[in-house]
């Protein structure tokens, strides 16, 4: 482990309770800088739940969530945001009818305010943001493309460069590569494994080969709780995982 | 801002060419097209809160009524001796004016509450109601009740509102003598000046980052919200601006038909004011006017031919647009 100076994210002991369902049972969780860390876990071990209360969409009902030191658990939403959390969700939630490039204008806009926006064009170094980014995510030559006539892989890697885009320093990626081809998933790997250390990253996601082409840290959940930890070998290994989650799934 | 040239410029032309109207038409005909271009202001607003900003606003009416009753108000009060009320208040046994009367006297209190107060209850309303995360059809019936309410209450306040029969019987505006066969040009090219500064201000604000924000929260609320901005600030600024449109369009209707009354702000106007907008496409801001126009030339020929006709031929020009043109007249243009 790593020094705690460079400790950025700690889940700390929480619960989130629908009427009576844990989704999320005392789970704990740390993250340092920099680090690309990979959650698994079978349907409603509470994947999701850990992304929707670290972005504020979720309450936990007993526990914190700290960001750098700081108890982000009762912020709003948009606070969560700006203060360096992006989400990117199971589904692609690209903006339709808005160009590649403003999407990523958008999440790349450094000023949130609203009277920034009563101006025209874009600042020169948001462009160079959105450009380099484009480069990195291979849209380069989709930029003025309607973000809602691009194929499925395309709008995936549009929205982690919008998540990238926001220059968060923890990056949230759901499902990152749900619905792609083996071609499209390994590229993905490639894309996420480029961004790790400029970003901490967590991934979430039950497709063991791609969790093996990211070569990271797996936590493993159940039910809301905590499984074990450590590298994919480990994992694979480990008796307790197969039987909840790799037994079944294989 | 290289882009916005063409627009300019073709608006530039037609308002050369619209402001030739006095010249070309009848007394009658120069007043109706007045009336329906100050509709149109209102309008412009639909086209950027609905088409541009995803927001349905069912209640657009009250809006158009505060700009309509505030110009009345100050018409009725502008030639009082100090300590008169207006007729109908003694006729209803009001004998001093009450307090939120009496600023409506000064002609730039009037002047700024047209634009003010609707704006500013809208900003409000809108406020509340997108703070506890309604949207979608949930704010469409709560902007539709509000209209009911507004309309019921102007009725319900005989004393102080003129009741169901509104304010009307205006002698003149600020210096102009409305019986004036000449006032009519005046009104006219004054409703043409503000429909062109309205869309001139429509047209900058689509075309800045607000108008890409704006869209961007249409086509997903969260998602924005999730990048760290406060996407219900840009609904709350496009409703607001919404709202001044109205206020404005419903002081120049008040001072074209003469008169403001419950029955042109309630919720039956308001919702012909959104098919308006989806016949002439809620995207497209000379749709919107055109629209506007269009269908209410429409109502005048047939309602004047066939009054119990007009409900039925606007609710099926409704269901066609919206089941084979549903970009409205303006989506013609894109088809070509």
């Amino acid at each position: 482990m790593t020094a705690v100076g460079d400790l950025l994210l700690a889940v700390d002991g929480v619960t989130v309770d629908y009427d009576g369902f844990k989704a999320l049972d005392g789970f704990s969780l740390t993250l340092d800088k920099g680090e690309l860390r990979v959650v698994i876990g079978p349907n409603g071990a509470g994947k999701s739940t850990l992304c929707d209360t670290i972005i504020g969409r979720v309450r936990p009902s007993d526990g914190r969530v700290l960001f750098r030191g700081q108890d982000i658990s009762r912020l709003p939403v948009h606070r969560i945001a700006s203060s360096g959390i992006c989400r990117k969700f199971q589904a692609p939630g690209v903006l339709q009818t808005l160009t590649v490039a403003d999407n990523l204008g958008i999440a790349a806009a450094r000023s949130k305010r609203l009277w920034a926006s009563f101006g025209f064009g874009q600042p020169a170094a948001e462009a160079a943001r959105v450009a380099d980014i484009l480069d990195r995510i291979g849209l380069g030559d989709r930029r003025g493309a309607i973000a809602g006539t691009l194929a499925h892989g395309e709008k995936q890697w549009l929205e982690i460069g919008m998540v990238v885009a926001t220059d968060a320093e923890l990056l949230l990626l759901d499902e990152p590569t749900a619905g792609m081809g083996p071609a499209e998933t390994s590229r993905t790997a490639d894309l996420i494994r480029g961004l790790a250390g400029d970003h901490s990253i967590i991934v979430i996601d039950h497709d063991m080969s791609f969790v093996e082409q990211l070569a990271a840290r797996v936590t493993v959940m159940h039910q809301g709780r905590f499984l074990m930890q450590g590298s994919v070998a480990e994992v694979r290994s480990d008796p307790r995982v197969a039987d909840v989650y790799l037994g079944r799934a294989a | 801002m290289r882009d916005l040239r063409r627009p300019f410029g073709i608006a530039a032309l037609l308002l050369v060419v619209a402001a030739t109207a006095p010249l070309l038409l009848s007394a009658y005909d120069l007043n109706l097209l007045a009336r329906f271009l100050a509709l149109a202001l209102l309008a412009l607003g639909l086209v950027l809160t609905w088409g541009h900003g995803g927001i349905l606003s069912l209640g657009q009416g009250v809006f158009f009524g505060l700009g309509g009753y505030a110009l009345a108000m100050h018409m009725k009060l502008a030639g009082l001796a100090p300590g008169e009320v207006p007729e109908f208040m003694m006729l209803s046994g009001v004998e001093s004016l009450p307090w939120w009367w009496a600023p409506f006297a000064h002609p730039a209190v009037a002047i700024i509450a047209i634009v003010a107060v609707p704006a500013l209850v809208a900003a409000l309303f809108a406020r509340a109601v997108f703070a506890r995360g309604v949207s979608g059809t949930y704010f469409s019936l709560i902007t539709q009740a509000l209209a009911l309410a507004f309309a019921t209450l102007l009725v319900s306040q005989q004393d102080l509102t003129g009741g169901f029969n509104g304010l009307t019987d205006f002698s003149g505006v600020m210096g102009l003598d409305l019986n004036d066969p000449g006032a009519g040009r005046w009104l006219y090219w004054l409703t043409l000046a503000c429909l062109a500064a309205g869309w001139a201000l429509v047209t900058l604000l689509l075309a800045s980052r607000f108008g890409t924000m704006l869209r961007a929260v249409r086509d997903g609320e969260n998602r924005v919200r999730y990048l760290g901005h406060d996407a219900a600030a840009y609904k709350v600024v496009a409703f607001a601006v919404a709202g001044g449109l109205a206020g404005v369009a419903g002081a120049l209707f008040t001072l074209h038909a003469g008169v403001i009354s419950p029955a042109l702000v309630g919720v039956v106007p308001s919702i012909e004011m959104v098919i308006w907008v989806a016949i002439g496409g809620r995207l497209s801001l000379a749709g919107a006017i055109l629209g506007t126009v269009a269908v209410n030339f429409a109502r005048d020929k047939v309602s004047s031919a066939f009054p119990e006709l007009w409900p039925y031929a606007l609710g099926a020009l409704f269901i066609l647009v919206v089941t084979l043109l549903p970009g409205g007249l303006a989506g013609l243009r894109k088809r070509a």
